[in-house]
């Protein structure tokens, strides 16, 4: 059939099964946004801010799973979207990006709103395209959506020149892909996992090192099955919290910069490390030449450039972790004693015994992880939980009790503030069975407070939850640290009336100062499905321990601070 | 850690800002690039970048690995045992030897190309280690400009 550019991009959408777009038009898309506004197969959700389009697209992909898809003009509309893009490719997660361009007759002329946009989204991006005229289109979709959800996925760009949405040409969607030149691997060695399944059942000391590719490659019940087959220790990095049940109890917590004593030392002390999806981040390492010295490591990922990065391994499988597993479990049943590792199991559980992950509590001021703590005990498995950037998303990771995968939405390899209100959106869209809280910090929540009028407007009842410490905390943090306390440009004593900027958008604000009030506030705003800001003022002067300082070693932390 | 030298090939689809994506990648990962040569492959939508870089073991395992992940590459061919050859034109004034420049040049598999009432025009092709001692040698005639064409490299076998 023929039809114009633009329509091709609608029917794409329709063959794609999206059901959301998030977006924002301009001059450059205006005829993409003529022929949605004609259809009824799917629902565009106007945000406030190019940013915020890509954010929701993340939270709705990273809530399922699908691909996430946003609109938005060229110019400063795609410069407004890189840092969605950015956020999205740090944590591989799947979208599609399509802006609008200045006509190709154009290009290359310094036009209105023109910027070379695959040029900047090179290096954000798994992959982008330039659409040189509608006979490509069809192809370059499907492309785009196929290399965004496979392998290690990521967010793919595509921008559409003005006259290639005009011009008119066969729309013959192809359905399946051929790109000769992308192949991922899926299938891992078998040989090579044999060995590992043979090393784990030979170690003393082993340690599960489970990271986002097991939200990704939705493999979080294998690993719940091996981890209680072997009853080996766990540790979950930011991106795979969720992975094992909060109470499971091998999980030994959160690793890193703001990881667990036990699951720190844990890495540090172990002889055998089995790596499942993590990416060895330098947030979670530390000091590389001390990270996991006395261990041979077994590291499984489908991003082959992913395997020896950072730290030499012992036995490299590259492959999609599911069908890595589904192999490896039955051999790792066959040899596998469990009872072979509860001399390590009980160092460990001293090691808990002497730094359990806690804080003190206070009836004088509300404790940000108490807050946490509370909405867990509240709200629990019914919601999913995003946050923003700074020390209220390390008290989430650290205190917040996840249960499943794909309840923890956060911004962790580019660490966004302003991330969380529209992931929270996205999330609430995708999932509105579920309730979406948002824990922000004061300073994050107002790089994307506009989108109070897209979430009132289009009924997403996003509750975020403001850890109120009148700080950019978590710089401050550091700054008490690092920097003799020297306050530069943190203090953030000065601060709108949340409730009132609340209200004058639709939604209802609530100002908490203790318990029962947190309680009231966030019954009420559950109760009334409402989109809420509620800001809760904690003590300013907390920090997030413990702490590996950054270039520090894992079994080296500060374990608290002492003015 | 070790520096080594390499030569790789790879083999991309021939497609728009395909070049772009190479060398951004080593841009953007702080990887070296020493020589360069593109050209397309005769009969196929295809082209062969050959990169002479130098790095350490894991720096070069990653500069191969991260060449694979970009969509438009076919093959990374990590050269083991291959001829390696580099082109070489060199300008020099004409109150220099003819016959001594001649003699140098066809040492290294060269000649004379060109002689204006100005200049001598002089090419050569040889391996990379041997075009430096080339160019060496070649600074007693004076030249007035160098042009390197970069490494390209084939597999023996
Ligand atoms: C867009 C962006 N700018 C700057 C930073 C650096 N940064 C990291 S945490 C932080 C403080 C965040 O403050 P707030 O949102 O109030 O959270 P808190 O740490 O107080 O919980 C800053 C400025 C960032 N991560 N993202
Ligand atoms: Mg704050």
């Amino acid at each position: 059939m023929e039809m114009t550019g633009a329509q091709m991009v609608i029917e794409a959408m329709k063959l794609e099964g999206v059901d959301t777009v998030f977006g924002y038009p301009g001059g450059a898309i205006m005829n993409v946004y003529d022929e949605l506004y004609k259809q009824n197969d799917f629902k565009h959700i106007l945000t406030r801010h190019e940013q915020a389009a890509v954010h929701a697209a993340e939270g709705y992909a990273r809530a399922t799973g699908k691909v996430g898809v946003a609109f938005v003009t060229s110019g400063p509309g795609f410069t407004n979207a890189v840092t969605g893009l950015a956020t999205a490719y740090m944590d591989s997660i799947p979208l599609v990006v399509i802006s609008g361009q200045v006509p190709i007759t154009l290009i290359g002329t310094d036009a209105f709103q023109e910027i070379d946009a695959t040029g900047i989204s090179r290096g954000c991006t798994k992959h982008n395209y330039l659409v040189r005229s509608a006979k490509e289109l069809p192809r370059i979709l499907k492309e785009a959506f196929y290399i965004a959800n496979s392998g290690r996925p990521g967010p793919v760009h595509v921008d559409i020149p003005k006259d290639v949405t005009a011009e008119i040409a066969e729309f013959d969607y192809p359905t399946h892909v051929e790109i000769p030149t992308y192949k991922p691997t899926t299938k891992g060695n078998v040989r090579q996992i044999k060995k590992a399944a043979e090393a784990i059942c030979n170690a003393k000391r082993p340690i599960f090192y489970l990271g986002g590719g097991i939200i990704h490659s939705n493999s979080a019940d294998l690993v719940r099955e091996l981890v209680a087959a072997t009853q080996i220790p766990a540790v979950e990095t930011l991106m795979a919290r969720g992975v094992l049940e909060h109470d499971n109890p091998m999980l030994l917590g959160m690793v890193g910069m703001h990881g667990s004593y036990q699951a720190n030392m844990a890495m540090s002390e172990a002889d055998l490390m089995i790596a499942l999806g993590p990416r060895f981040d330098d947030r979670v390492t530390g000091k590389l030449s001390e990270f996991a010295k006395h261990a041979k490591i077994i590291h499984v990922d489908i991003d082959p450039s992913s395997i020896g990065k950072l730290v030499d391994v012992d036995y490299p499988i590259v492959g999609d972790l599911k069908e890595v597993l589904e192999v490896m479990i039955p051999k790792v049943k066959e040899c596998v004693d469990p009872d072979k590792y509860q001399a390590w199991r009980d160092i460990l559980k001293r090691y808990n015994e002497i730094h359990p992950l806690t804080y003190e509590d206070s009836d004088k001021v509300l404790k940000p992880q108490w807050v946490i703590e509370r909405v867990g005990e509240l709200l629990g498995d019914e919601a999913i939980i995003s946050t923003d950037v700074g020390q209220h998303q390390m008290w989430t990771a650290q205190f917040y009790p996840f249960n499943f995968p794909r309840q923890f939405i956060t911004s962790g390899g580019l660490g966004t503030m302003g991330f969380g209100f529209p992931a929270a959106m996205g999330v609430k869209r995708a999932r509105p069975d579920k309730i979406s809280i948002n824990f922000t910090g004061d300073g994050s929540i107002l790089m994307n407070i506009q989108e109070l009028v897209t979430a009132v407007e289009n009924r997403l009842p996003v509750i975020n939850i403001i850890l109120n410490n009148h700080y950019l905390g978590m710089v401050r943090q550091w700054q008490t640290f690092f920097y003799e306390k020297r306050y530069a440009e943190t203090d953030l004593s000065f601060q709108p009336d949340f409730v009132r900027l609340a209200e004058a958008c639709g939604g209802i604000g609530y100002r908490v100062e203790t318990k029962e009030e947190f309680d009231e506030a966030l019954k009420d705003a559950v109760d009334k499905g409402v989109v809420a800001l509620i800001d809760v003022i904690v003590d300013r002067d907390e920090n997030v321990l413990p702490m590996v300082p950054s270039g520090g070693t894992l079994y080296n932390m500060m374990l608290e601070y002492k003015d | 850690m070790k520096v080594e030298r390499r030569v790789i090939s790879v083999i991309v689809q021939n497609e728009h800002s395909v070049l772009a994506r190479i060398t951004g990648l080593f841009a953007a990962r702080g990887y070296n690039i020493e020589t360069l040569t593109v050209a397309p492959i005769p009969d196929s939508n295809l082209s062969r970048l050959t990169i002479e870089t130098k790095g350490s073991v894991r720096v070069i395992e990653q500069i191969i690995k991260q060449l694979h992940k970009l969509i438009p590459t076919f093959k990374v061919i990590e050269h083991e045992e291959m001829v390696e050859k580099e082109m070489v034109l060199m300008k020099f004034p004409i109150n220099e030897s003819l016959a001594n420049i001649q003699a140098l040049c066809e040492a290294y598999n060269g000649g004379i190309m060109n002689v204006s009432s100005h200049h001598i025009i002089t090419m050569i092709a040889d391996e990379p280690k041997r075009v430096k001692h080339f160019i060496e040698a070649a600074q007693k005639f004076h030249p007035v400009e160098i042009v390197r064409g970069g490494v390209v490299a084939m597999e023996r076998e």
